[in-house]
C-alpha cells in the first residue's frame, strides 16, 4: 500500500481536527479499510485512528432506554455487553466476520463504509437508530444514500449510534461462506408504533426498508403475513453466488424466519 | 519512520516503523518473531492470529502504529518457561493436529483465546470459533479434537467416523 502519516488522537475534537487534513481518512477497526488500502482502492494521505477515543468505546443505556454504542465500539464488544439490553442487536454483532475480525471492526467503520452486503446498516434501519457524529443526529432513514454512501460529510465521525429496543426482533443472515458477508440478510423489529424490515445484501442500492412487509407485519406479525408479498427482482444484486431473482426470493424466505424467531 | 514499542511475549520491544508497517510485519520482521504467518494477507486464512491486550486480532490487518503500547502475545509465547510445548501446542502435537504446519501458529492462538473466554467448549463452538482459520491439510477434525484434550475433554467423541 501507499505510504501515509498515522495520527492517533485521544479526543474527537483531535481527530476531527485531523481529519480536516487534505485526503485524510478515518480508522475504525480497518478490517475493510485495510485491505481496501493494500489493494490501491484506498489512498490515504493521512491515517486518523479513532482507536484511542476512550469516550468512544463501549456500550450503555440512555434515559429513554435506548440502547448507546459508541462509533469506535467493535462487534465483539457489542456482542457481549448489549445481549442483556438488545438481544438481536448483539447477536447480529456476534455474527460479523469472525471472532479475530470482531475483536477488531467496529459499528461506526461499519456503518460509515455502508456495504451493500454489511450486517449492521440492517440493524440500524431496521430499528430506526439514530446516526450522532461530531456535529449532528443523523435517522437511519435520511442516513443510507445507496452503496457505500452515506450522508456524511468529509470529515465527520460517528461517535455514537443510539438504538430503541424494539418488543421483538431478529436478524437472519444468509451467510456468503467466503466472505461471511450477508448474502442477503434481513432484520425485523416490532415496535410499539409499528414493525419495521430492512434488508441488506439484496439491493444494488444498498440497505432499503420492505415497506409492503412493514404494512402487512403491522397489522399481523406472524409469517402468514408476508406470504402473499413478492418482492421484484428488478435491482437486486446479481453476481456469482445468486441471481437477482435468487436475492430477492430470499428476502422473503428470510423475513419470514425472522419473524418466526422473533415470536 | 517512526518509533514504536509495545510489550510482546511480556518483553519490552521496541523498533522503527512506517504508518503502513502492518503489526505481522513488525513482528516478522523488525524484531525476528518468525513463528506468526502470513497466509492470505486478506484478512481471510487466520495464520497470522496473535493476541493484542488478550484479544485475538489478525495481524495482517492491524497497523503496528495502532497498537502501540499494547500487550502482544505471539505463538513464541505459548511455549512453557522452560522451552517445552504449552498445553495446546502439546495436544496439537498429540492429537496430529497438524500437517503441513503453517496455519498451525494461528490455529494455536485462536485455541487460546477461545479457552480464555470458554474454558470447556463443546464441540460445535469450537468448529464455530475456528471459522476465521483455514487450514488445507487435516479437514479440522484433529484440530478439533486437540483443542477438546487441552481443555481437559474427552476427545473420543469428536469426529469419530
Amino acid at each position: 500500500m501507499y505510504a501515509f502519516d498515522f495520527v492517533k488522537p485521544s479526543s474527537i475534537d483531535g481527530a476531527a481536527e485531523a481529519l480536516q487534513e487534505e485526503e485524510a481518512m478515518a480508522l475504525g477497526g480497518g478490517q475493510t479499510l485495510i485491505p481496501s488500502m493494500k489493494q490501491r482502492l484506498a489512498a490515504p494521505s493521512v491515517l486518523v485512528s479513532l482507536g484511542g477515543i476512550a469516550e468512544m468505546r463501549g456500550v450503555c443505556i440512555a434515559d429513554d432506554g435506548a440502547v448507546c454504542i459508541g462509533g469506535a465500539t467493535p462487534h465483539a464488544v457489542v456482542a457481549a455487553e448489549a445481549a442483556a439490553s438488545y438481544p438481536a442487536l448483539a447477536a447480529l454483532a456476534g455474527g460479523i466476520g469472525d471472532p479475530a475480525v470482531r475483536n477488531r471492526g467496529t459499528i461506526g467503520g461499519s456503518l460509515a463504509n455502508n456495504d451493500p452486503s454489511a450486517c449492521y446498516p440492517a440493524a440500524a434501519l431496521g430499528s430506526g437508530a439514530t446516526i450522532v457524529t461530531n456535529t449532528r443526529k443523523i435517522a437511519a432513514d435520511d442516513y443510507f444514500e445507496g452503496m457505500f454512501t452515506t450522508a456524511l460529510e468529509p470529515g465527520e465521525i460517528i461517535t455514537e449510534v443510539r438504538f430503541p429496543v424494539p418488543q421483538a426482533a431478529n436478524y437472519q443472515k444468509f451467510l456468503q461462506p467466503a466472505s461471511r458477508f450477508a448474502l442477503t440478510g434481513v432484520f425485523v423489529a416490532k415496535y410499539a408504533d409499528g414493525v419495521r424490515v430492512a434488508v441488506t445484501g439484496a439491493s444494488e442500492g444498498g440497505v432499503f426498508r420492505w415497506s409492503e412487509a412493514e404494512a402487512a407485519l403491522s397489522a399481523d406479525f406472524s409469517p402468514a403475513a408476508v406470504e402473499g408479498l413478492t418482492v421484484s427482482p428488478e435491482g437486486m444484486i446479481g453476481d456469482l453466488h445468486g441471481t437477482p431473482a435468487y436475492r430477492a426470493n430470499l428476502v422473503k424466505v428470510l423475513t419470514k424466519r425472522a419473524v418466526a424467531a422473533a415470536g | 519512520m517512526t518509533k514504536v514499542s509495545m510489550t510482546v511475549n511480556g518483553r519490552s520491544m521496541s523498533g522503527d516503523i512506517e504508518g503502513r508497517t502492518l503489526l505481522v510485519d513488525f513482528l516478522r520482521q523488525g524484531l525476528g518473531l518468525t513463528g506468526t504467518h502470513v497466509g492470505c494477507d486478506t484478512s481471510q486464512c487466520g495464520a497470522c492470529v496473535v493476541h493484542v491486550d488478550g484479544k485475538a486480532v489478525k495481524s495482517c490487518t492491524v497497523f503496528a502504529a495502532d497498537v502501540a503500547g499494547a500487550e502482544v502475545t505471539t505463538i513464541e509465547g505459548m511455549g512453557n518457561p522452560d522451552g517445552s510445548l504449552g498445553v495446546i501446542q502439546q495436544a496439537f502435537q498429540d492429537h496430529h493436529g497438524l500437517q503441513c504446519g503453517f496455519c498451525t501458529p494461528g490455529m494455536v492462538m485462536s485455541a487460546a483465546a477461545l479457552l480464555a473466554e470458554n474454558p470447556k467448549p463443546t464441540e460445535a463452538e469450537i468448529r464455530h470459533y475456528l471459522e476465521g482459520n483455514i487450514c488445507r491439510c487435516t479437514g479440522y477434525h484433529n484440530i478439533v479434537k486437540a483443542i477438546m484434550a487441552a481443555s481437559g475433554q474427552d476427545v473420543s467423541a469428536v469426529a469419530a467416523e
